[in-house]
C-alpha cells in the first residue's frame, strides 16, 4: 500500500473534507428557492401558503433531528427529552409575540378614548386580555423580559440551556447512562409538560400560547409572504446548524464524541473528561432545538403544553432512527420524511380502505403503519433511510485513498 | 533510583472476598516490572485500583515525587497525570481509523472546551506517524481499527499508550493471542519504552517474562508472594507451590 500515512490526518476545512455537507446544503437551498418560486407568497402560487409553513415546520424538526442525531447518533446519549427544549424555545419566542401583538390591539382599541391610557393602565389591559383565560390579570414573573425582543430572543437559547447544563450535569455526574438517562430525560420532559398544563405555571395552562403567526410590525406583508420569509429563516437556521454539527462531529473532537458513544469508560483513561464532553454536547444540541422550536411555532401559530409531552421526544428519535443515525443528511431525510407522511395521513388525505368488515381510518391507523415501517427499517435496514446512500456506487476518486481502501462511505461522512 | 509509584497496604473486597489483601508495591521511575501469579491473584484489580476505576477499602496509592495519593481521584484525572494503561482484552475503538485512535490518545490538552477548539497540527501527524512506525501497524493507518488482527489490536493499543507519554504504563496481557514472531516485537516495544519511564507487565506466558528480563513481582490471593530475579522467584518453594507446580 502507498498511501502516504499522513493524509491519514490531513486537516480540511469540515465543508472540503465532507462532500456530504456540501451535498446537503445544495439541495437544502435548490429546495428553498423552488418552493419560494413555487408559492403564492414569492412566485407562481402552485404551492398554497398553508403547505409553505408546513414546509418550513419542517426544516425546523429537520434541524432538531440533526441535533437530535449529534446527541444520540454521535455521542451515544440517548435523549428522549429533546422535544422539551424545542418547546421552551417556542414559549420563549411566543411570549414576546402575544405580548408585542396584544400590546398592539389594545393600544389601537385604546386610542379612541378621551383620555390617553397610562402605561400602567396599558399594561394592565394588555395583562387581562392574555391572562383572562386562566384568570389573572397581572403579567407573571416569568413574563420580566417578554416586551423585549433582544432579551426574548436571548431567552430561546438561555433557559433550554439552562435547564439542559443543569440536567445534565446532575445526570452525567453521577455517571447515569443507557435506559436510566433516557427515562430521566423522558421525566424531564413529562415534569415540563405537567407544570406547562398548571394555570398558575405562568404560560396560560392548557390554553398554550396562540396567534403566534402575527407577527407584530410586520402587518403589512401578509401570510403569504410571512410564510416565505419564515421558510428561508428556517432553512438558514437548518444550513447553519447542519455545518455547526459538521464541524462539531469532525476531527479530534468528533473523534472523542463518538468514542465517547462506543467506550466511554475507555476513553476515561485516556484522560478526557467524559462527564464534561457530554455535558457540551447535550446543552449545544439542546439549545440548537430550541432555537428550531423558535422558528417552528410562529409557522404553527400556537403551542400548548402537549407539544412536550413525552411523546414528542419519541418521535424525534423514531425519525432520526428510521432516518439513519450517525449521519446528518440522514436524521433530517428522516425528520423530513416521516414528519411530512405523519401530517399528509392524520389530515386526512389519505383516503380511508373500506375492508368490508372494517374501514381503515388513516387518522388512526397512520401511528400503526409509523411503527411497522420503525419496525421495518429496524430489521431490513439498521443504518436507516440515509444508509440507502451507500449504496451508490462511487467512483474513485482521490479522496478515497484518505479513508481507506475499502469503499466504507459512512467513514467518509462521519471523518 | 526514585520511586514512582508507592502502593501502601491496600485492600479491597467483592462481595466477601477478599481481591486484594494488604498488598504494598513499590515501582521505580524507570524500567520494567512484571507481575506474575495464577488466575485471579488480582493483578488486573492491582491496576484497577491504581488507575482509579476500582476503590480499595483501605490503603494509599501514592504518586510522583510528592507523594501525591491518587485514591478518590477520577480516572480521567490518573490518567493526565500520566498513568496509561492498557487493558487486558484489548480494546481500541473498533469504528475508528488506527490513525484516529492514536491521535486521540496525543498527549494533548483535554479539557472539554480546549479539545472542542483543538486543530490536528502537522507535528501531531509526524508524531502519529512515527509511532505508528514503531508498532508496524504505519501501513494500516487508515483502516479501521476493528478490522486488525488481535495481536494488532493489542500493539494499537500499546501504541495509544505510547502516544500519551506516560510516566507509568500498565500493560494487562500484552501478549494473549500472540505468534512467536509478534511476541518478540512486543517485547522489544516494552523495553525501549521502559528507558524512559516505568512500565509494569502482567504477563502469564513465563518466556514472555523470561526474554523481559526484569524483577519479577508474584501475586497471590490479592499479596505479594515473592519477588526478585525470575531465577530467584521460580525457585522460592511457595511460588512453586501455588503457581508454577501444577
Ligand atoms: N468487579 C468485581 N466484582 C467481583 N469480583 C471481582 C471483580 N473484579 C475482580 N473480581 C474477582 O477478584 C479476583 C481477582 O481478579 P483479577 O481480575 O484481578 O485477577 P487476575 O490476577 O487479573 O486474573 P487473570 O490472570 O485471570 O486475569 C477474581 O477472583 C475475580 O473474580
Ligand atoms: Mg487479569
Amino acid at each position: 500500500m502507498t498511501i502516504a500515512p499522513a493524509a491519514a490526518l490531513r486537516p480540511r476545512f469540515v465543508l472540503a473534507g465532507n462532500p456530504s455537507v456540501l451535498w446537503a446544503l445544495l439541495v437544502l437551498a435548490i429546495f428553498t428557492l423552488g418552493v419560494s418560486f413555487l408559492s403564492e407568497g414569492m412566485g407562481v402560487g402552485l404551492i398554497s401558503t398553508s403547505f409553505v409553513k408546513t414546509l418550513g415546520k419542517t426544516l425546523c424538526l429537520c434541524l432538531a433531528a440533526v441535533a437530535m442525531d449529534v446527541v444520540w447518533g454521535y455521542c451515544g446519549i440517548l435523549s428522549l427529552g429533546h422535544m422539551a427544549f424545542f418547546g421552551l424555545g417556542g414559549y420563549a419566542i411566543g411570549q414576546w409575540l402575544m405580548t408585542a401583538r396584544t400590546t398592539e390591539i389594545v393600544a389601537q382599541s385604546l386610542a379612541g378614548q378621551p383620555l390617553p391610557p397610562t402605561p400602567r393602565e396599558l399594561e394592565q389591559a394588555v395583562a387581562t386580555q392574555i391572562f383572562g383565560v386562566v384568570g389573572a390579570d397581572e403579567f407573571p414573573w416569568i413574563w420580566a423580559f417578554s416586551d423585549s425582543l433582544g432579551l426574548q430572543l436571548l431567552m430561546v437559547v438561555l433557559v433550554p440551556g439552562l435547564l439542559a447544563g443543569l440536567f445534565g450535569w446532575l445526570a452525567f455526574r453521577s455517571r447515569v447512562t443507557g435506559v436510566y438517562l433516557s427515562i430521566l430525560t423522558q421525566g424531564m420532559t413529562l415534569a415540563l409538560s405537567l407544570w406547562l398544563f398548571q394555570n398558575d405555571s405562568g404560560l396560560r395552562g392548557n390554553n398554550g400560547l396562540s396567534g403566534l403567526q402575527n407577527i407584530p410590525g410586520l402587518d403589512g406583508w401578509g401570510q403569504a409572504t410571512l410564510s416565505v420569509a419564515f421558510l428561508w429563516g428556517s432553512a438558514l437556521a437548518l444550513a447553519l446548524g447542519y455545518v455547526l454539527f459538521a464541524w462539531l462531529t469532525s476531527g479530534r473532537r468528533g473523534s472523542v464524541i463518538r468514542a465517547i458513544r462506543d467506550d466511554e469508560a475507555r476513553v476515561r483513561f485516556l484522560g478526557y473528561g467524559v462527564e464534561g464532553t457530554k455535558l457540551l454536547v447535550f446543552t449545544l444540541t439542546a439549545m440548537v432545538t430550541a432555537i428550531a422550536g423558535a422558528l417552528y411555532y410562529p409557522q404553527a401559530g400556537i403551542i400548548n403544553p402537549g407539544e412536550v409531552a413525552p411523546l414528542a421526544s419519541v418521535y424525534l428519535a423514531v425519525w432520526v432512527a428510521i432516518g439513519g443515525r450517525g449521519r446528518l443528511y440522514g436524521a433530517a431525510l428522516g425528520a423530513a420524511l416521516v414528519s411530512l407522511l405523519s401530517s399528509w395521513f392524520t389530515s386526512g388525505g389519505v383516503p380511508d380502505v373500506p375492508l368490508g368488515f372494517a374501514t381503515i381510518r388513516w387518522t388512526d391507523w397512520w401511528t400503526v403503519l409509523l411503527g411497522l415501517g420503525f419496525v421495518a427499517v429496524t430489521l431490513l435496514a439498521p443504518k436507516g433511510l440515509g444508509g440507502l446512500f451507500d449504496l451508490v456506487p462511487r467512483r474513485p476518486s482521490r479522496r478515497q485513498g484518505d479513508w481507506g481502501p475499502d469503499d466504507g462511505a459512512w467513514r467518509r461522512e462521519e471523518g | 533510583m526514585t520511586t514512582l509509584l508507592e502502593v501502601d497496604s491496600i485492600s479491597v473486597t467483592f462481595d466477601g472476598f477478599k481481591a486484594i489483601n494488604d498488598l504494598s508495591l513499590a515501582i521505580a521511575s524507570t524500567g520494567l516490572r512484571a507481575i506474575i501469579g495464577p488466575n485471579g491473584a488480582g493483578k488486573t484489580t492491582f491496576m484497577d485500583i491504581v488507575t482509579g476505576k476500582t476503590r480499595p477499602d483501605r490503603g494509599r496509592v501514592l504518586w510522583g515525587e510528592g507523594g501525591m495519593n491518587l485514591v478518590g481521584l477520577s480516572e480521567a484525572r490518573i490518567a493526565r497525570l500520566g498513568l496509561g494503561r492498557k487493558f487486558q482484552r484489548p480494546t481500541v475503538f473498533e469504528a475508528q481509523s488506527v490513525a484516529e485512535n492514536l491521535d486521540m490518545a496525543l498527549k494533548n490538552p483535554r479539557q472539554p472546551l480546549r479539545l472542542l477548539l483543538a486543530r490536528r497540527t502537522a507535528a501531531d501527524r509526524v508524531r502519529v506517524e512515527a509511532i505508528a512506525e514503531e508498532i508496524g501497524l504505519r501501513a494500516h493507518l487508515t483502516r479501521r481499527a476493528g478490522e486488525l488482527s488481535h495481536g494488532q489490536k493489542q500493539w494499537l493499543e500499546i501504541g495509544m499508550l505510547l502516544a500519551q507519554d506516560p510516566k507509568l504504563l500498565l500493560v494487562d496481557e500484552p501478549a494473549a493471542g500472540m505468534t512467536v514472531a509478534e511476541r518478540e516485537h512486543t517485547t522489544d516495544l516494552l523495553k525501549r519504552a521502559a528507558r524512559t519511564r516505568a512500565v509494569v507487565v502482567v504477563e502469564h506466558d513465563m518466556e514472555f517474562v523470561r526474554r523481559l528480563d526484569c524483577r519479577v513481582t508474584v501475586l497471590h490471593e490479592g499479596r505479594v508472594l515473592a519477588e526478585g530475579s525470575l531465577d530467584h522467584v521460580t525457585a522460592d518453594p511457595n511460588v512453586i507451590d501455588v503457581y508454577l507446580g501444577r
